[in-house]
């Protein structure tokens, strides 16, 4: 009597446009999750290609004991997953909440933080794990201490990192920090060599095609020949970024079809297998969204900076930049991909290498200071052009 | 009377007239309803703002053009009291966080958390989430774009963020990998003179396809710059022919007499004639390093080939010295001090560069 009811319910619900509605907002809630976030690796055995770190950590991980540890490494390298898989092991779901705190560089974390927030969860006394049968034990550890993880441990002050080092003696017995920076120069020597260090290596272009293949395999995306290894190329050893611009095409891609299928639904009704369609992800639209200036533009500047003859190279060099500013191509973009190309290129000899990159170091603290693109790109490739005429 | 950058400003994306691959791509995005975060960049008057609007536009309906300005006040922990002026429509807000400068990051944490925390209650809406466009973002503080990136993850159902620069060289790349980056590239000099020809049309004007050209060659790709030569030179000429003078902006003039005196006169002198001249220009609130631009591109027009490169030089060096120091009229001064040194030095063949 209920079920039919609810079905009947079903049913003039989904002739009203509701339930179109409503699937679609769910289908969005899944669609909007980042991928990075929807592919994080659930367990240590998950993370990619930092087999040495893993390895350690699954020893501590069935000694059920961990000391403080200090990740570091470029970023994307898997080390705040690597930690969060490794904390969801040893916890499981029950206890994550409580025995868990994680911080990073969007909260407030100056020196009040630290004493009042970080060291009071430290102090807390452990919730004892009540109504775990032993299944749950098995499957997790959950040894006697709490994790605080500092992510982004780097861009805290000197100050907030010197009022943790107290902390973390004083309550070692049931806290254990765990460090998370880019750059381990950052960390003050007294909370450096209280941690074990773990280093995290720029991924290896294999392990991150493997993932990537994955995703794309599940995500069921159309891919153009040699996609991957231009995403890997565009990440620079970064999967996360490699991941972002794979999600941002997919949706390019996609984005066009659905436009497309609402288009049709409209004029025509019967139109229904959109899929038929589907958009396929091509290297150019993935070098697109990374910002990746085409290679044919860059042959012209390159061309342009060759010495002719007697004729100073400035008016060619100088038509080439304005357009390249013009179109609105990254100068910071710019400075990295001619550097690749000027580096490598057999036929320049070392000691006019030299200069060149002299410049090259000059002009990207320049940017970075904000200086004028046009004015700092233009005498970067003038003073190449000058360097290579000897 | 609206000024024609205004009046003959495109309201939809159907009617951009340039880039028709982006507008597809925009209006795609706008329909779909996965709409993500996007960092737009390119020259200032390649079109980003009317891009937007038009998209806000496709995503919303005409109830984004019902705008109102705000001024909001702010605290900031040191108790000092920020005057913020937000423009705003039912569906989304504009903001331009480098108005209050070091501040900026008070803006932004406390005004997008309350745009993020307030669901959209008119159910007749479009779309679940609000927009907030935040212009020049590339001249945000590093600690403001830090409050960005977590916010961009947290909130991401209410709300969607459009930032707007010149440069990504200036926007730190956690925020850049979590954007959708759009490139909006400066129009052509033909899609600037098909812009100019439209809007003679449109108002009824006499057609001169030479003077079209000439303008849009002047422009330097900047349309607004072109419509606006364009219409003052209407607006000044009772009959128009494709040989009627262009008016260069009265500082730019000026820039051009400094430069001949500079050319003409190397000595103590002359500097500080130059120097009254470049006050004028600063307290016109001509930025300096439009300035600086401006006057070296005037100067290597007229100087040596082999001089060039030098010049540029120590252009961009004063220029990056600009960036960094505090007291713009000492860098200005001495790129002129140090343009007149090498021109000499030149002059008198006692190169030894």
């Amino acid at each position: 009597m209920a079920s039919t009811f609810f079905n009947n319910k079903a049913r003039a619900a989904a002739v009203s446009s509701s339930s179109k509605a409503k699937t679609e907002t769910k289908e969005d809630t899944t669609r909007q999750q980042p991928w990075v976030e929807k592919y994080r690796p659930k367990t240590l055995d998950d993370v990619a290609a930092q087999d040495h770190t893993t390895k350690v950590l699954q020893r501590t991980l069935q000694a059920s004991n961990l000391p403080h540890m200090l990740f570091y490494g470029p970023p994307g390298t898997g080390k705040t997953s690597t930690i969060l898989a490794l904390a969801k092991s040893l916890f499981g779901p029950a206890l994550y909440r409580s025995r868990i705190l994680e911080l990073n560089a969007s909260d407030e974390r100056g020196i009040g933080i630290v004493r009042d927030k970080v060291k009071n969860f430290a102090r807390a006394q452990l919730s004892q794990p009540t109504g775990l049968d032993a299944a749950y034990l098995a499957q997790h550890p959950c040894p006697p201490f709490k994790i605080i993880i500092l992510d982004e441990a780097d861009s805290m002050t000197q100050d907030a990192q010197s009022a943790l080092r107290r902390t973390m003696e004083t309550y070692s017995r049931i806290t254990r920090f765990c460090l998370v920076c880019n750059y381990v120069t950052r960390i003050i020597e007294p909370l450096a060599s209280r941690c074990s260090k773990f280093r995290f290596k720029s991924l290896d272009n294999s392990a991150a095609g493997v993932r990537l293949d994955n995703i794309a395999r599940m995500e069921n995306l159309k891919l153009e020949d040699g996609v991957v290894e231009t995403l890997i190329r565009c990440g620079e050893g970064d999967l996360r970024r490699a991941i972002t611009y794979l999600q941002s095409a997919a949706r390019l891609a996609g984005a066009t079809k659905t436009g497309g299928k609402d288009a049709d639904a409209d004029e025509d009704a019967e139109m229904t297998d959109a899929g038929a369609d589907q958009g396929i992800i091509t290297v150019r639209s993935i070098e697109e969204i990374a910002g990746v200036i085409p290679e044919p533009i860059l042959d012209s500047l390159v061309q342009a900076m060759q010495p002719k003859g007697g004729a100073s190279a400035f008016d060619a060099v100088s038509t080439v930049v304005t357009d390249l500013v013009a179109d609105g191509w990254s100068a910071t973009q710019l400075v990295g991909q001619l550097y690749r190309r000027v580096v490598f290129t057999e036929t320049i000899p070392d000691i006019q290498k030299n200069k060149i990159v002299l410049a090259f170091s000059e002009m990207d603290k320049r940017l970075v200071d904000g200086a004028d693109e046009h004015l700092s790109v233009l005498d970067l490739t003038l003073r190449i052009a000058g360097i290579l005429r000897g | 009377m609206a000024l024609l950058v205004d009046k003959l400003r495109p309201r939809s994306l159907d009617a951009l007239t340039y880039h028709p691959e982006l507008s597809d791509r925009l209006r795609s995005l706008a329909q779909s309803g996965d709409f993500p975060h996007l960092l737009v960049y390119g020259p200032s008057g390649a079109g980003k703002k009317t891009r937007i609007i038009a998209t806000l536009k496709e995503l919303y309906g005409p109830g984004v053009e019902k705008i109102k300005i705000d001024a909001r006040v702010f605290q900031t922990t040191s108790n000092r009291k920020l005057e913020f002026n937000i423009v705003s429509s039912v569906y989304h807000m504009e903001i331009t966080p480098a108005d209050v400068g070091n501040y900026d990051r008070v803006v932004i944490q406390e005004l997008l958390k309350e745009v993020a925390q307030t669901q959209q209650v008119d159910l007749s809406a479009k779309q679940r989430f609000k927009i907030v466009v935040i212009n020049e973002a590339d001249h945000l503080t590093r600690d403001a774009q830090a409050a960005l990136r977590r916010t961009m993850e947290k909130y991401s159902p209410n709300l969607r963020l459009i930032l707007l620069a010149n440069s990504t060289s200036n926007i730190i790349a956690p925020i850049r990998s979590r954007t959708l980056l759009v490139r909006v590239a400066a129009p052509t000099e033909k899609d600037i003179c098909s812009a100019l020809r439209i809007a003679a049309k449109r108002e009824g004007w006499t057609e001169a396809d030479g003077l079209n050209k000439r303008i849009a060659k002047e422009s330097g790709r900047n349309l607004r710059r072109a419509l606006l030569m364009f219409e003052s030179i209407y607006a000044q000429n009772e009959k128009v022919t494709d040989t009627s003078p262009i008016p260069p902006p009265d500082w730019e003039a000026l820039i051009q007499v400094t430069a001949d005196e500079i050319l003409k006169d190397r000595s103590p002198a002359s500097l500080l004639q130059v120097r009254t001249r470049l006050y004028d220009l600063l307290t016109h609130c001509i930025p300096p390093t439009t300035v600086l631009k401006t006057l070296t591109f005037k100067l290597v027009a007229r100087v040596d080939d082999a001089l060039k490169p030098e010049v540029i030089k120590w252009s961009a060096f004063y220029e990056h010295r600009i960036k960094l120091g505090s007291k713009v009229i000492f860098h200005l001064e001495a790129f002129v001090a140090k343009f007149m040194r090498i021109y000499e030095t030149y002059l008198m063949g006692m190169m030894e560069f």
